[in-house]
């Protein structure tokens, strides 16, 4: 009996909520999957249109911000894929391979805005 | 089971869920825009150069003839068959001058000491070499007035069509860097083991720096569009014996993607990672 108070407690006090956000994020990762696979692909605008769509739907799911900056710097937005990666890092900072594919953007970045 | 346990398995299960990441990596071909819009031109004419450095390569008319070539395969501008101008003397006979030539001795070559673990570079070398009439990149500034004439300009663009026209100064140069170097070097210990062990030496080495400034000039009107400088340098081990042409190209690759990007659009491809 105990353990079932605690059970229903703990279901109600963390894993509803969690479930719910979990709803978000299963809904967020579901177009984050259809935008990977279309990007691989190569079919880029419709993973925009998937990412962005997952960013919204869980604004803190950071693959969906990480692979949105790929996106946009893949046509050549700087400024919307700078503010995607950076996104994605407030929200996963230890996160290396977000860091390391905003680093790789950056050296891009400063060369256009050296040059031009 | 305790209540405990249930619950830390619940947490467990809970945690594990929300942290496995899945990754993939993907190529991509970041897209630049040309530096200079040059939609108001259909022909570029490569004037020629104010050169300076070294006489073991005509800087002058190499680079007109690499970067024609280049532009004919890499840019939608006609580019123009001229001659290449002798800017050097037009613009001494312009300014009725004769200006300083390897009056700095810049050129004659340069030491530079890597590290403070280094010797000092002897002085008797920088004598030895011979007084050259080259100009030094400080040299080539006076002839930089030649740039800002409009007329000689607009008269040059009505010539041919009102072109794109390229043009600048060329500076190349021996120069030597002679200092302490790390390299890795075969040990064998007492059991015949082999190792590699870095081993720092003294090591001269010779090369060639390359400074273009590259001019881009609207033949309609002889005003300056845009202008882009660079500096290149290469060094080999000094028993090697690199001609200085071959390692005029060798610089003069690694400027050409920024100086070709000016002109047309270009696109760096990279890989990068998605995640689920």
């Amino acid at each position: 009996m105990v353990i079932r108070t605690l059970v229903l407690a703990y279901v109600l006090a963390v894993a509803a909520p969690i479930a719910a956000e979990a709803d978000e994020r299963s809904n967020a990762q579901a177009q984050v999957d259809f935008g990977i696979a279309v990007a691989q692909r190569g079919l880029w605008r419709e993973a925009i249109y998937r990412w962005k769509r997952a960013s919204e739907l869980d604004p803190s799911y950071a693959p969906a911000w990480n692979n949105l900056g790929i996106a946009y710097e893949n046509k050549g937005a700087f400024d919307k894929a700078r503010d995607a990666y950076e996104t994605a890092l407030d929200l996963e900072p230890n996160n290396l391979d977000i860091q390391q594919n905003y680093d790789l953007f950056r050296e891009i970045n400063d060369r256009v805005t050296s040059d031009r | 089971m305790t209540a405990l346990q249930v619950i830390a398995s619940l947490v467990a299960v809970t945690a594990v869920s929300g942290c496995t990441n899945l990754l993939y990596e993907i190529p991509v071909e970041t897209p630049l825009e040309p530096k200079l819009d040059v939609s108001g031109f259909q022909r570029i004419l490569i004037a020629g150069f104010v050169v300076g450095g070294t006489e073991d390569v005509d800087a002058n008319l190499e680079t007109a003839r690499l970067l024609k070539s280049q532009l004919r395969t890499n840019s939608d501008l006609d580019v123009i068959d001229a001659e290449v101008i002798e800017l050097l003397t037009v613009a001494e006979e312009q300014a009725g001058f004769v200006a300083p030539r390897g009056g700095s001795g810049r050129d004659r070559e340069i030491s530079v000491i890597d590290d403070l673990e280094t010797t000092e570079a002897d002085p008797e070398n920088l004598d030895a070499e011979p007084a050259d009439t080259q100009l030094s990149e400080e040299d080539l500034e006076a002839y930089e007035q030649i740039f800002a004439d409009a007329s000689y300009w607009r008269q040059l663009g009505e010539e041919y069509q009102n072109p794109l026209i390229v043009t600048g100064t060329i500076h190349f140069a021996p120069y030597e860097r002679s200092g302490m170097v790390s390299r890795e070097r075969e040990v064998y210990d007492s059991f015949g083991r082999r190792q590699v062990a870095p081993v720092r030496a003294y090591q001269e080495r010779r090369g060639y720096v390359l400074s273009p400034k590259f001019i881009f000039i609207d033949g309609g009107t002889g005003a300056t569009l845009y202008t882009e400088q660079h500096r290149e340098e290469i060094l080999y081990d000094a028993r090697q014996n690199t001609p200085a042409l071959s390692s005029y190209f060798e610089l003069m690759d690694r400027l050409l993607p920024s100086f070709l990007g000016t002109l047309s659009s270009e696109s760096i491809r990279g890989t990068r990672i998605l995640i689920r």
